[in-house]
This record gives C-alpha cells, structure tokens and sequence, in this order.
C-alpha cells in the first residue's frame, strides 16, 4: 500500500504492516471522538512515525498515486474533529 | 477512505481520469494531461502568492496593535496624572487584552511563515513531478501500445495528481488560518471601535469559563501592577488635574450591543 504523508512524501507499506497501522488509525478515531487533545497527539504522531519507520520511502523520482493521504504533522485536534469520521483514515 | 486527504485525492484524482478518458488517442491524452498539470501548477504559484499577501495583512495588522499599545498606555498615565484611576484602569484592562491578541497573532503569523515555507517546497516538488511527466511520456508514446499507454499514462498522472494534492491541501489550510485571524482581528478592531473591549472574550477564542475567569484574574493582577507601577513613577498624590488627551477610552456603555453583534 502506498501512503503519503502530506508536505512528506510517500511510503511504500507492506501488507504485513497494515494491521498495526490500522490498529493506530483506529485508536486516533477513538482519541479525536473523545476529545482528548494529548492522547490524539500522541497517537497521531505514532501513527506518522509508524510509517516512517515501517514503510519504505519511495524516491522523489517515482511517478505513483498514494492509496491513502495521512494528514500533515501539524495537524490539530479541531482539524481532526472536522475530518475524522467514522472509520478514519483506513477503512476496516 | 473518509478521511481528509482520502477526500482531496479523490477529487483531483476524479478530475485527472475525467480528462483522460476525453481522448482516445493515448499521445493527445498525454499532451492533454501535461497542459492541465501546468495550468494547475500556475494556480498553485497563484495560491501562494494569496498566502503571502494575507500574511502581510496580519503583519500590518500587528502593527497596528502595537500603536494602540503605546497609545492605550499613554492614556493610562495621563488619566493617572488627571487622578482618574477608574479610567486609567479601563485603559490598562485595554491593552492588556490587546496584548494578548497581539501575542496569539505573533504566533500565528510564525505558524504561516512555517506552512509558507513548507509549500514553496511542495511546489518545486510538484514542479520536478511534471518534468518527470513530460519526460515519461515521451518515453511511453514511442515504447508502448495504445492499450498499454493508456494504463502508464493513468498511472504517472495520478502520481503527479498526489502531488498536486498535497500542495493544495497545505495551501487550504493556511488560507483558512489567515481568513480566521482576519475575521478574528476584524472582530477586535470593531469591539475596540465600539468601546466594549472587555467583550473581547466573547469573540470566541474556543474558551471555556474557567479558562476565561483565570484569564481575568490574571489580568487584572497584571493591571493592579502596573497601575501601582505608574502611580510610583508619578509619584503617589502629586497628579495635576489636568485635562486628557482626546480619544480618551470610555468605558464600555451603548456600543456594548452592536459591537458583540458584529463579533458574531
């Protein structure tokens, strides 16, 4: 699965990883619902660096459209609350 | 994909495969498909430039504050001198608001200045994507089949549609935030025009009433220090009644209704 991260780039994820990532998104839904500004900071910046981390960085010079656009790292809760609905980012 | 970027990329992606299905002939779709990705790169320039020029708004509307700090101040010590402390209280509870808008305004401004920055680069990022694009098709016109064309074509535009993508979400979400601190600055200049500053917490700043009594306790902490610190510089008791400079504050009475009404 390709993801981008918006004003980052794109990842290439793994199949593999799609659960974990799935499991963050989930949780970001829950925090944003909750109205816990911390808790969906630091979900949301887990989130990020999980596909930092486990996705593989394509280089500027490939030409691929992303399957999912995660929001940009200075995204807010209140940009969240206006966004996030029901199974947030990825589906299931 | 419900999400906000889900959202965006959908749209542009839409308007990309709508363009590409107009042309039968892949080498048109690509010349067609290249056009509309310069056209959109002009409209991103275009976008930025709007950015800029809100920015430069605010900035001179931080400006502005700034002088009605100082000139607020001057007030206070000449209502002092008068022996009027009632107003020389209203006029320091003034521009300690102000202070505060003028502080929230700073860091927004330096909020922009980032997201200015950030999509300048997404725009030479963009910018190189449609290079690779014309030079990709080149490629794709003298190497593929019709059939097999189509799909790379659709292929790379998407890849160049991401891209536009992002540009143009990080340039909607600084021409929301300069729209939202223009109406916000407009909604204090009207307030301090009507003469209700002490209205300037229903402005809605997202506060709640505990945040906004604490606030006010601070505040007026603040205005009993300094209103001490000028009697000391004037010397307690020794104030000259005289008379006020005109624009002389007043505290807050009929303007009260129209001033929250334009606020909202």
């Amino acid at each position: 699965m390709i993801v981008r991260i918006a004003t980052e780039g794109q990842y290439e994820v793994s199949d593999d990883d799609i659960p974990g990532l799935n499991e963050l998104d989930n949780l970001a839904v829950t925090s944003c619902e909750a109205n816990d500004d911390a808790a969906f900071h630091d979900v949301f910046m887990r989130l990020l660096e999980y596909v930092r981390t486990h996705g593989r960085r394509l280089p500027e010079d490939e030409l691929v459209g992303s399957d999912v656009m995660l929001p940009p790292p200075d995204f807010s809760l209140e940009e969240a609350k206006a966004e996030f609905r029901g199974e947030g980012l990825i589906p299931g | 994909m419900p999400g906000l970027s889900g959202r965006m990329s959908t749209v542009i992606k839409a308007k990309i495969s709508k363009l590409l299905d107009r042309a039968e002939d892949p080498a048109e779709t690509l010349e067609y498909s290249y056009q509309k990705q310069i056209e959109l790169l002009q409209n991103v320039k275009k976008g930025i430039a709007d950015v800029v020029t809100s920015k430069k708004r605010l900035q001179l509307q931080e400006e502005k504050y700034q002088q009605q700090v100082v000139k607020l101040d001057t007030q206070a010590r000449q209502a002092l001198a008068a022996g009027n402390e009632e107003l020389a209280r209203t006029a320091l509870e003034r521009k300690t608001a102000l202070q505060g808008e003028l502080q929230s305004l700073d860091s927004q401004i330096g909020q922009l200045e980032q997201q200015q920055e950030q999509m300048t680069a997404s725009e030479q990022k963009l910018r190189s994507k449609i290079e690779q694009f014309r030079s990709k098709k080149e490629v794709i016109k003298a190497q593929y089949s019709a059939a097999e064309a189509q799909v790379r074509i659709s292929e790379a535009a998407t890849g160049v549609g991401d891209e536009m993508a992002d540009v143009g979400l990080a340039m909607q979400r600084a021409l929301d935030k300069t729209e939202n601190m223009k109406a916000r600055a407009d909604a204090v200049q009207e307030l301090e025009a009507a003469g209700t500053f002490e209205d300037l917490t229903q402005i809605g700043s997202g506060e709640d009433d505990i945040d906004r009594q604490l606030k006010a306790l601070s505040s007026s902490t603040e205005v009993d220090a300094q209103l001490a610190q000028m009697k000391a510089e004037l010397g307690a008791g020794s104030g000259a009644k005289g008379e006020l400079g005109t624009g002389a504050p007043t505290a807050g009475g009929e303007g009260a209704g129209a001033g929250q009404e334009q606020a909202q």
